[in-house]
């Protein structure tokens, strides 16, 4: 290209501007996968019919819709449905009372000396514990009900988000925190009236960063110990290499977490727009 | 009528070599009611050492300060404050961080008690022009007009002294004199009691009816060794009521910058305690035997 040329690359470069190219470019490599799944399932079932390990489209699609649209013989439920109520309500359990354990302590560490010196090395410590490598004791102080399940999750959703919150506390300016008071307030209301609406978009931010691990551990205890969940239904089909039943979970966990992620991303976009003006 | 008052303040941090490092060296102080009292040094002076104490954010080794005769506790609604930023709340409205001061006094029920102050709020708003602005969020205003809020912010709970930290240091030069006229005016009308802090003398000299110089260049009979915190090495009145802003052109008003540069910025100029410009009737400074020999 020479000096003064006009047209910039479509494809190459740093200041390459695909233009209406960008939908093909975002679309390529969903359509790669597909393509090359398809390919290689096709060539595996030419040479065995009876192939388990790459089912056809049609098989997942027959069996997801016999899990989804027929009642199980047994317990005449649902199956899809039945283990994504219970995977999402576990999910929900586990990461609110994250939530919520978390503001209490970002607030009485990130705000208060004396908290900060009680809780401080406590919480950076047991972040490093391992999670799954506790479920051993969860299922043997606990039980294998839905308790010990939910610890699980509370406990590898836990460290990272009570970390972020309170640093986000600490950030908070001095400068505010002494205005507040010359204003009158409290130190209740500094908490409740000031610290906690500064603190609500991050929550939000937090909770999309640390609902990645919250899939993790909710489908690790669902898969050790559990009757019904989305991760449960995966661990069991393996056992009768049931592929046609593990991809298409997979996929639809795939799109419930982007689903949430999305949601989440759209209320802290549209009703939080002073925290993204922040940065 | 007293307002503000210290007394043999002095304040040191703790350092890493064990040694205190000693910022403020016994001051002494008094502000009166309706004072403006503007207040530079040359940086690290303590200035905001200074400002921290009197808003209780930092206790004094020692000495006495007290606001109306009782002692400054931690932060609270007898001080009010604005700062360079930081002073608004981002997630609230203009109105909002107006009203959050009252509203931390007046639980929701009181209807009526709320209305009545939520329109005295928007009265203010509109004194300084920010009538239009009133559901405007922080990040959506200009330096200038979050700095108007601040200061609406911080005057409508009536402290007993408004303390400003370099409010108008971010702001252009033509927004700057806009708010300090503006200041002025608020001064007048609602018979404030400021305690100004800037690094720009040119603000300090206009703005104050009494000019405070803090610095830490200075000499006295404590021997050359001795590491001397900071001081008062000017106190005095500059004019009694607000001035216009063509003040600043005149050579009286270049001369006395000039002095106050000479008298406490320039750290090969030496005064020695004995020789400070205390000229203000309410300036005072009780030395010790050791900072100044008598006999």
């Amino acid at each position: 290209m020479s000096n003064n040329g006009h047209k910039r690359s479509r494809l190459w470069g740093i200041y390459a501007e695909p233009g209406v190219f960008k939908w093909i470019l975002r679309l390529l490599p969903f359509i790669a996968c597909l393509l090359i799944y398809n390919n290689v399932s096709q060539n595996r079932h030419e040479v065995n019919p009876q192939d388990k390990l790459m089912p056809s489209w049609s098989q997942m699609a027959k069996k997801t819709q016999q899990l989804a649209t027929e009642p199980n013989k047994r317990t005449e439920k649902l199956v899809f449905w039945d283990d994504t109520k219970h995977s999402l309500v576990r999910l929900l359990k586990g990461v609110s009372l994250a939530t919520l354990v978390s503001i209490i302590f970002a607030i009485v560490i990130g705000l208060f000396p004396a908290g900060r010196e009680l809780g401080q090395n406590f919480t950076n410590v047991i972040s490093f514990i391992p999670p799954v490598a506790i479920l051993p004791i969860l299922l043997v102080a606990v039980g294998v009900g839905e308790t010990s399940k939910i610890a699980l999750i509370f406990i590898g959703t836990f460290p990272l988000m009570a970390r972020d919150l309170t640093l986000y506390v600490k950030q908070i300016p001095r400068e505010m925190i002494t205005k507040t008071m010359t204003l009158g307030a409290s130190q209740y209301q500094l908490v409740t009236k000031v610290v906690i609406p500064l603190l609500i978009p991050k929550v939000l931010e937090t909770i999309r960063l640390t609902l990645g691990a919250g899939w993790i551990f909710l489908i690790v205890a669902e898969g050790i110990a559990s009757s019904e969940g989305l991760g449960y239904r995966i661990f069991q089909a393996r056992r009768y290499m049931a592929m046609d039943t593990i991809i298409p979970y997979v996929i639809w966990i795939t799109l419930l977490a982007f689903t949430v992620d999305f949601i989440l991303k759209l209320i802290l976009d549209k009703g939080f727009k002073w925290y993204s003006a922040q940065k | 009528m007293e307002i503000l008052h210290f007394n043999d303040v002095y304040k040191e941090y703790p350092t890493k070599e064990g040694k205190p490092f000693l910022v403020l060296d016994n001051i002494d102080l008094t502000i009166n009611k309706g004072e403006l009292c503007t207040l530079v040094g040359p940086s690290g002076c303590g200035k905001s050492t200074l400002l921290k104490l009197i808003l209780g954010q930092l206790e004094a080794s020692s000495g006495s300060l007290t606001i109306k005769g009782k002692p400054v506790g931690s932060p609270d609604e007898t001080r009010g404050v604005v700062y360079q930023k930081y002073s608004l709340y981002p997630n609230k409205t203009v109105l909002d961080n107006v009203l959050s001061g009252p509203y931390f006094k007046i639980p929701f029920w009181k209807k009526e008690e709320r209305a009545e102050v939520r329109d005295y709020a928007i009265e203010l708003l509109e004194k300084v022009k920010l009538g239009d602005a009133v559901d405007k969020y922080p990040h959506e205003l200009s330096g200038g007009m979050q700095q108007r809020v601040a200061i609406i912010q911080a005057l409508i709970t009536k402290p007993e002294i408004l303390l400003m930290d370099e409010p108008f240091g971010a702001l252009d030069p033509g927004t700057r004199e806009f708010m300090q006229t503006l200041l002025l005016e608020l001064w007048e009308k609602y018979n404030l009691t400021i305690l100004f802090v800037t690094h720009d003398l040119e603000e300090a000299c206009f703005l104050g009816t009494r000019l405070l110089v803090l610095s830490q260049y200075y000499t006295d009979d404590r021997g050359e060794a001795f590491q001397r915190g900071a001081k008062f090495v000017v106190d005095k009145e500059l004019h009694n009521t607000a001035l216009s802003t063509k003040i600043k052109e005149t050579e009286k008003f270049a001369q006395l910058i000039e002095d106050v540069r000479h008298q406490g910025f320039n750290p090969q100029h030496l005064q020695h305690v004995s020789e400070f410009d205390l000229s203000h009737s309410q300036s005072w400074n009780t030395l010790t035997d050791e900072e100044h020999l008598t006999t």
